[in-house]
Formats: C-alpha cells, sequence, structure tokens
C-alpha cells in the first residue's frame, strides 16, 4: 500500500470538511470582524439532527435507501441549523454590534457553552453511532483506498465550494456580501440593508457547516455533543491560515491543515522514534495556528491590512 | 413650491456634544445649493444625518414631502437622495465596474441600468479604460469622479456631496466641479459641503454658511460671496 497517496488522499478529505467549517467563520469574520466561536457547535447541532433523523427514519421505514435516508437527514438539518445561525446573530451579536469587540467575543464562547450543554441534554453524552446505512465499497488506486463515503465527501465540498464562489462572485447578494465587507456603511448609502446581508451570511455559513458536521460524522461513524469544539477550533485554524476574512483563504486553509494532519498522522511515529502516535494528529492544527499568529498573522492569502493602507 | 428636502430645526450630537444645532435648510428640485464653513463646523455630521447614518436628535427632515429622519440609510438611498461621503467611500477590493454597478444596486430595470452605465463612461472617460482596475488603486481624482459616477448609478434626485475637492490638485479639482455641474445640469439637485467657500458659492445658487453647528448666514451664493463677514470668515479677505 501507497502511504504517502493514502495520506494525501485522507487528507484532501478530511481538508475539504476543515474548509467548509472553515468558510462560515471567515464568512463573518470578513463582514463583522467577529469570531464567531459558535459556530462549531452548529457543525454539532447538524450531525446530531441528521442522526436523529436517520435514526427515526430507519426505525420507520426499514429498508429505506440509505442515500435516502442520509438525504433526509440533511433536509432537516440544514434549515435547523440555520436558523439557529439566525437566532444566534440576531440574539447574541446584533444587539453587541456597536459594543467593545471583547464583548461578542464572551458572547461567542456563551452560546458555544449553551449550545453543547442543549446537545448533552437532548442526546445524552455517549458517542451517537453513524448507522450503517451509507455504500462501504472501497476502490483501490495506485495502491491506495479510497471509500464511497471518502468520494462522496471530497465531491460534494467542492461542488458546494463552487457554488459559494459563483454566488460570491457572480450574483446580486454576493456583491453585497463583499461590499459589505469592504464598508458597512457606504455599502448601506448603496441601499444595500445590511442587516439582511449579515444574516444571509450567518445563514450560508450555517447550511455549510451543517453539511460539514454529517460528513464528519459519516467519516468518523459517531457524533458526540463536543465533537464541534476541536472541529469548530480547527476549522478556525485553517481560516486563519488562509487569512481570515479570505474565501479562498479559508478553502486553501482547510485543505492545508488537512493534510498536515494526515501526514502529520501518518509520520510523527516515525519522526518521534515511536515516542508519540497518531492520536497525537490533533495537536498539529494548534502547531499551525501558533505558528501563523507568530509568524504571518495575516495568513497565507490575507493582506488586508496592506490592502487598505 | 414645496422643497425636494426641507430639514426642520435639526439637531444632531455624539453623545453629550451637540454637533449641530437647530438646522433649516430647504433644497428645491433641481438646485444647487452649498453649505461651507470651517474645518468641524458639522457639515459632515449634517449630512450624516439627511442620509440616514446618524439619527438625528431632534428635528425633522422631509424628502420629497415625506419624512425620513428614522429612515435606516438603505432605505433612505433607495428613495432618490444619494451620498457620496467624505473620503469618497470607495469599495476598494471590487472594479471600478464593480463599484459602478453598487451604485445601481437597489434598482432592477436591467436595461435601463445598462444605458446608465454607458451614460457614465461617457461622462468619466478616464474610468472607462480603467473599469477592470480595483478602485484602491485609483488615484484620488479619479476616486472622486468614481463615487460621482457611482452616485448616478442609483438615478438619485438628490446628491449630497461631502467635500469633493479635498486633497485634489487644482487641475483635478476642475475636472471634478465639471462633472458635478455636469450632473446639476441633468435635472439632479445638489447639496454641496466645501471647505472651499470660493469654489463652492461660484458653483451654487444659494448658499448656507454653518458655525460651530449653527447657521450663521444663508442666501443666494452671490450675496453670501458679497458679505462682508463671509468674505472675512472664508474667502480669505
Ligand atoms: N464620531 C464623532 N464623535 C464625537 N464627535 C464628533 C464625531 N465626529 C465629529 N465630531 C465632532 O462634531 C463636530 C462637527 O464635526 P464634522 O461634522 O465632522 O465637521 P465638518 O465636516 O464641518 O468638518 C466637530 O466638533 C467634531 O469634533
Ligand atoms: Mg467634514
Amino acid at each position: 500500500m501507497d502511504i504517502f497517496l493514502q495520506q494525501l488522499i485522507n487528507g484532501l478529505v478530511l481538508g475539504s470538511v476543515y474548509a467548509l467549517v472553515a468558510l462560515g467563520y471567515t464568512m463573518v469574520y470578513g463582514i463583522l470582524e467577529l469570531i464567531n466561536f459558535a459556530h462549531g457547535e452548529i457543525t454539532m447541532i447538524g450531525a446530531m439532527v441528521a442522526l436523529a433523523v436517520i435514526g427515526a427514519l430507519t426505525l420507520a421505514a426499514p429498508g429505506a435507501p440509505g442515500v435516502l435516508l442520509l438525504g433526509a437527514g440533511l433536509a432537516v438539518a440544514i434549515p435547523v441549523c440555520v436558523a439557529l445561525g439566525l437566532v444566534i446573530e440576531r440574539v447574541a451579536y446584533r444587539p453587541l454590534r456597536h459594543a467593545p469587540r471583547l464583548a461578542p467575543l464572551i458572547t461567542a464562547i456563551g452560546v458555544s457553552i449553551v449550545l453543547q450543554n442543549v446537545a448533552m441534554m437532548i442526546w445524552g453524552k455517549q458517542y451517537i453511532p453513524f448507522p450503517g446505512i451509507l455504500p462501504q465499497g472501497r476502490h483501490e488506486i495506485l495502491g491506495a483506498t479510497v471509500s464511497d463515503v471518502q468520494v462522496a465527501i471530497l465531491v460534494l465540498a467542492v461542488i458546494i465550494m463552487l457554488m459559494l464562489i459563483l454566488v460570491v462572485q457572480k450574483t446580486r447578494l454576493g456583491r453585497a456580501m463583499r461590499a459589505t465587507a469592504q464598508s458597512r456603511q457606504v455599502a448601506s448609502l448603496m441601499g444595500v440593508d445590511v442587516n439582511r446581508v449579515i444574516a444571509a451570511t450567518f445563514a450560508i455559513g450555517s447550511a455549510l457547516a451543517a453539511v460539514a458536521g454529517v460528513m464528519v460524522s459519516a467519516y468518523y461513524g459517531l457524533a458526540h455533543y463536543y465533537m464541534g469544539f476541536l472541529l469548530g477550533l480547527k476549522a478556525f485554524s485553517a481560516a486563519v491560515l488562509g487569512g481570515i476574512g479570505n474565501l479562498g483563504g479559508a478553502m486553501l486553509g482547510g485543505l492545508l491543515l488537512g493534510l498536515i494532519e494526515s501526514f502529520g498522522a501518518g509520520y510523527i511515529g516515525d519522526l518521534t522514534g515511536g515516542f508519540l502516535g497518531s492520536n497525537y494528529q490533533d495537536v498539529f492544527a494548534f502547531f499551525v495556528l501558533i505558528a501563523v499568529l507568530v509568524f504571518r498573522p495575516s495568513g497565507l492569502l490575507g493582506a488586508r491590512g496592506a490592502e487598505r493602507a | 413650491m414645496s422643497a425636494l428636502l426641507a430639514v426642520n430645526q435639526l439637531s444632531v450630537a455624539y453623545g453629550g456634544i451637540q454637533a449641530v444645532r437647530e438646522l433649516n435648510l430647504t433644497v428645491a428640485s433641481g438646485e444647487m445649493v452649498c453649505l461651507i464653513g470651517a474645518n468641524g463646523a458639522g457639515k459632515t455630521t449634517t449630512l450624516k444625518a439627511l442620509s440616514g447614518l446618524l439619527a438625528p436628535r431632534s428635528g425633522s427632515v422631509h424628502f420629497d414631502g415625506q419624512p425620513i429622519a428614522r429612515l435606516p440609510p438603505h432605505e433612505i438611498a433607495r428613495r432618490g437622495l444619494a451620498l457620496v461621503p467624505e473620503g469618497r467611500g470607495m469599495f476598494p477590493r471590487m472594479s471600478v465596474a464593480e463599484n459602478l454597478m453598487m451604485g445601481a444596486y437597489a434598482r432592477n430595470d436591467r436595461a435601463a441600468i445598462a444605458r446608465d452605465l454607458d451614460q457614465v463612461y461617457a461622462l468619466l472617460p478616464r474610468l472607462t479604460e480603467r473599469r477592470a482596475q480595483l478602485a484602491g488603486l485609483l488615484s484620488g481624482g479619479e476616486q472622486q469622479m468614481l463615487a460621482l459616477g457611482r452616485a448616478m448609478m442609483a438615478r438619485p434626485r438628490l446628491l449630497l456631496l461631502d467635500e469633493p475637492s479635498m486633497g485634489l490638485a487644482p487641475l483635478m479639482v476642475q475636472a471634478v466641479f465639471d462633472i458635478i455641474r455636469k450632473i446639476a445640469a441633468d435635472g439632479v439637485a445638489v447639496l454641496l459641503i466645501e471647505q472651499n467657500a470660493h469654489l463652492a458659492l461660484k458653483t451654487c445658487s444659494r448658499g448656507y454658511v454653518l458655525e460651530n453647528g449653527v447657521v450663521a448666514a444663508s442666501g443666494a451664493a452671490a450675496d453670501l460671496a458679497a458679505d462682508p463677514a463671509v468674505r472675512q470668515a472664508y474667502l480669505g479677505e
């Protein structure tokens, strides 16, 4: 088996999920300069809701095709997460829009704790297995193995990202989002209802998070009320790596982080002479975060400071 | 005749600081009016309040007979009042063409937008050459022209201009003011704010002089320009 190719594939799959979540952080930051720390929890809620729907449907209609069940799960999880994102923006962030910047940050952490606890009360503390409804096919490519789930995640993530680019670059809403990110005041002078644009940004980010949450739970085969924390932190690191506020940066940062983790986990044993095992893969995100913040705080594609000058 | 813009006893404050006090001002349809005054007199504050960026403390603003003083900026803009803000308000990471299209954001008459775009490019040939360039990379004068062109894309009935001459070389100031006159000649009313009182009074038919947030004098531009007090304070004599 070709380990290099295998790590590459695993890294791209994981990275495409990070990218989807990172986009949510970066879009909100781009417009509000707010780090929506509750965003990770939205991925968790997306996974939990989808699993609940899938579970209920499997009982109600045993033998229904897995892809259909998954579609139903997403069809409920996405609007739930969108609604949640909109409520969080309206209740937790909008009233603080003119407050000192620390205030919404603290609120964001508060919202995230609330969501974790609500999820724990509803779904309990145990790991919830992802039912075996999905195709289990595995394909050999040049000595590496790719599962159907991996292919589906990668293809879906790429399609979603291309659609997002199209929306942001070519549509009226996208133009309003970019204008609002560059100057809220001037955008409003152009007739842009800035509050609606901000709400739309939260809605889009939350929809991406819902999909990403379902992807992660399908990939690892489980969901948990605490899963949003680490996923959120990693995606945030990816957004910072790419240059927070920059959409292309979030995509690049997500993919890179996925690759770093995957290769890091694959080779960390060799590098440390067996002292550290692949269970240390989670630390790479934080190495990356710290290194970027120290050496290039604007991220790989972020040049906002320079552009503003 | 009722005015296009009627400002009545408008007061605006930042916290406890009164920046504009009981201001009365009118602009008729198609009229060119200027508001002159020293730095810090309250000119920008006035325009921000008129366009909805600042909530007035008291007083009323009527546009086309409708009260607008409590409306958010996007709704005021959609009624046909366009502000070209101090510092030009570029979207620096958008192209010239995209900036212009943002001016037409609230409109959906595609064919007319396309015609207006052609007209704006005809009026501002320098922008035509640079339509694909990022607005942030334009010179100050080009940015001011883009800001004017973008405001025209909204098809406003009243154009509020906050110091369009600021930071521009004399030749560029001339070019910008030529464009402003052309816009006004098309029937768009203009409320022009300037520290360059000489230029403003030469361009407009009526004027107001703002001192410490209060209207100190007003009247026909020619009369203001002849007023000894105005001449001494604002025309450098
Ligand atoms: N954001 C603000 N906060 C507090 N005071 C302000 C603010 N903006 C302007 N001011 C004050 O309001 C007064 C009027 O300012 P401004 O309207 O900008 O004057 P002008 O445009 O005529 O130069 C000044 O005394 C200024 O210091
Ligand atoms: Mg000013």
